[in-house]
């Protein structure tokens, strides 16, 4: 029993991580229908910006996080001028193609610049604190993460529900045209949307950082790939679907760990994927309201 | 990009006049033999190494290696009343040029080779000196294939080598396993994505399972994986005596981490993949105490010969000898041996020798030739004390 709680905890705490690059990923779609494949490479660059805000600036890990989430922001919203805009009427293959080389850009020019070897995040900037609850091994980075994960995701909820702005992106979302036609300007919004997207992408890659102490410019890959089943478990472009997808990932991929065999880990992962496709494209949250025309 | 050029360039001079010393020093040894008297030929030895390219470090410093072994012995009065004559030969990190490089150097009456450092490298040049029936003896290429023909299972005659195959440190981990830190029981959580650790795994489990002890799970990681806890977790539950971890840094030391987080206490052990600076600023000083991996050698040895060694090295280069300098020390050292007991300096009676070459004492172990031309020696278990490497012990198979 104890085992499975901690097999619990390990899962929730996985899940968080992939769940916050999740809610990028999932946003981003939901507001243009573009599957931004680069999502998990500005991940991995908030998280660089991140180990630099603490190496060579020598801030706490909450400046160096503001910070990142700051400059993957300003990061997104270039992405989305002079990548995706130009291609907004274009097919959706040619934005996907993009994408997927703004992801290749953002990986090899970070080697290019840095070298492909790992950094260390330095073990100061978030002191590990171990609490033995009856056994049970549980860190503050742990509670650190899940938090953080639940607060973004609320915060974000409030942005779209209740505020100017996340009226004007479910309007876009809707109907392009007919929100330029209620005076809502589509470029803004979206710019927007790129900016909050990139600065959730760069909080989950600082937390990587802490997490897992190293930072190098492959990062990205696996843990995007997975975020991104995550989002489509959950229904994507669904923000509450990402949250509950990606914590579902983590628990299942520890489940499989601990119980199976850590081989099969990535195969289940993947397989979950294939599954959703099959049986219920629009994921757990989605509904089929069909094609708009 | 190009302060590295410049970089190579500079080390490339530097090489040049140190070629022209070293051809100078031959010069003079010569000179004195002439006076002696007698008309002493040279035994020519190629050393064809990796001088230049991406892995230029592990070349250049067997090489170092390689020069101080035949300039002891040429002081000592060389071998079978003849000097050495070194000719070095830079195969610049390539197949192909291994190749041609080799091809030249059978052109000067090599009676052996020495080198290229990588597998791959060794297997550009084999097929030339297969041909011409000179032994080759590869300081460090770790691959099974590199003696051995896999589609035949044929031993290739000519080419030899005195670092022992990968897999061959699970063998030794699982005899300290057992016999040092007294394992009953033990658990294989190996990275699945390499021919290295899977091949590490096998050799474990099955030296462990020999000496009495029991295999009580395996599991598996990928490359690049960053979470462990899942498995890590059910490991814990199985309370196992040790846990062995073939696999590379970037993935053990976190690895690490997460087990003693997780209040996992046993012994860890692994292979030289776990040799870098890495492992300690990731995982933590504290969290690597009680944890071994094996390797060919460690310059902390107080074995007297590796003393020797080292002191000798020190002073003609100033710096620490590294694993490839000793076994390109040690390639040399088992070539003098050859020709000793070959009697003249005959390419096909050192590979004869060679191939009967028992107990010999090299600086990384003692060594015998199998009949597959790797040597059966020992190696050492290095182990992290507060954050500091300390060789633990030398374990002879």
């Amino acid at each position: 029993m104890l085992e499975f709680t901690q097999q619990i905890v390990n899962g929730l705490s996985l899940g968080a991580i992939y769940a916050l690059i999740a809610l990028g990923y999932t946003m981003v779609y939901g507001i243009i229908k573009l599957i931004n494949f680069a999502h998990g490479d500005i991940m991995m660059v908030g998280a660089f910006v991140g180990y630099f805000s603490l190496t060579l600036l020598g801030t706490n890990i909450m400046v160096a996080m503001v910070t990142a989430m700051i400059a993957c922001a300003v990061l997104g919203v270039i992405i989305e001028k002079v990548a995706y805009r130009p291609l907004r009427n274009s097919t959706r293959i040619a934005a996907l193609i993009t994408a997927i080389g703004v992801s290749l850009f953002l990986e090899y020019i970070t080697i290019f610049l840095l070298g492909p070897s790992q950094k260390v995040f330095p073990e100061s900037a978030f002191p590990i604190k171990a609490y033995d609850l009856a056994g049970l091994s549980v860190l503050n980075k742990d509670i650190f993460v899940v938090v953080s994960a639940v607060v973004l995701m609320l915060i974000l909820q409030y942005i779209i529900k209740w505020t100017k702005t996340g009226k004007a992106m479910r309007a876009v979302s809707l109907d392009q045209e007919a929100a330029v036609l209620m005076g809502i300007s589509v470029d803004k919004t979206i710019s927007i949307t790129f900016a909050i997207g990139s600065a959730l992408a760069a909080a989950a890659g600082v937390m990587y950082g802490v997490y897992y102490s190293t930072v190098n410019p492959l990062m990205g890959i696996i843990p995007g790939l997975k975020a991104f089943v995550a989002a489509v478990l959950g229904g994507i472009g669904i923000i509450p679907g990402a949250m509950v997808g990606g914590f579902l990932m983590g628990l299942l991929e520890t489940m499989v760990s601990g119980y199976g065999s850590s081989l099969y880990r990535d195969a289940v992962a993947f397989g979950v994927l294939i599954l959703i496709l099959l049986i219920k494209p629009t994921g757990l949250f989605g509904k089929d309201t069909g094609e708009k025309v | 990009m190009k302060r590295n050029g410049r970089k190579k360039i500079a080390a490339f001079i530097i090489m040049v006049f140190m070629l022209a010393i070293v051809a100078g020093c031959g010069g003079e040894t010569k000179d004195t033999g002439d006076n002696a008297g007698d008309k002493a030929e040279k035994i020519n030895v190629g050393v064809n190494v990796e001088l230049s390219g991406g892995v230029a470090s592990y070349g250049s410093n067997a090489r170092d290696g390689a020069i101080l072994a035949i300039e002891q012995a040429n002081a000592d009065g060389g071998v079978l009343g003849m000097q050495i004559n070194p000719i070095e030969r830079d195969c610049k990190s390539v197949a192909d040029e291994a190749m041609s490089v080799s091809a030249a150097l059978v052109g000067e009456k090599i009676v052996a080779q020495i080198g290229p450092l990588t597998s791959g490298n060794v297997a550009g040049s084999t097929p030339v000196m297969m041909d011409n029936k000179i032994p080759l003896i590869a300081p460090a290429a770790t691959a099974a294939n590199v003696t051995v023909d896999d589609k035949t299972g044929a031993t290739r005659d000519y080419i030899f080598r005195v670092c022992f195959i990968d897999p061959f440190q699970g063998t030794l981990m699982a005899q300290f396993a057992a016999d040092n830190l007294q394992a009953k029981s033990a658990v294989i959580y190996c990275d699945n994505s390499s021919d290295y650790g899977k091949g590490l795994a096998e050799y474990f489990e099955k030296t462990f399972i020999e000496k009495g002890g029991k295999i009580v799970a395996k599991e598996g990681f990928v490359k690049d994986d960053r979470d462990f806890r899942a498995a890590l977790t059910k490991i814990k539950g199985l309370n196992p005596d040790f846990i062995y971890v073939p696999g590379y840094y970037q993935e053990v030391a976190p690895l690490i981490k997460q087990a003693r987080e997780l209040g996992i206490t046993a012994p860890i052990g692994g292979p030289d993949g776990w040799d870098s600076p890495d492992m300690v600023s990731v995982a933590g000083n504290e969290a690597l105490n009680n944890t071994y991996f094996t390797n060919h050698y460690s310059s902390q040895d107080q074995d007297p010969n590796v003393v020797k060694f080292v002191e000798a090295y020190k002073a003609k280069y100033n710096k620490d000898p590294d694993a490839f300098a000793a076994l390109g020390y040690d390639a040399v050292q088992i070539m003098i041996q050859g020709l000793k007991d070959a009697g003249e300096a005959d390419s096909v009676k050192l590979t004869e020798a060679l191939e009967n070459i028992t107990d010999f004492q090299g600086i990384t172990g003692k060594m015998s030739i199998d009949e597959q031309h790797n040597p059966v020696k020992a190696g050492v278990v290095i182990e992290f004390k507060d954050g500091k490497q300390v060789m633990n012990t030398r374990i002879q198979p």
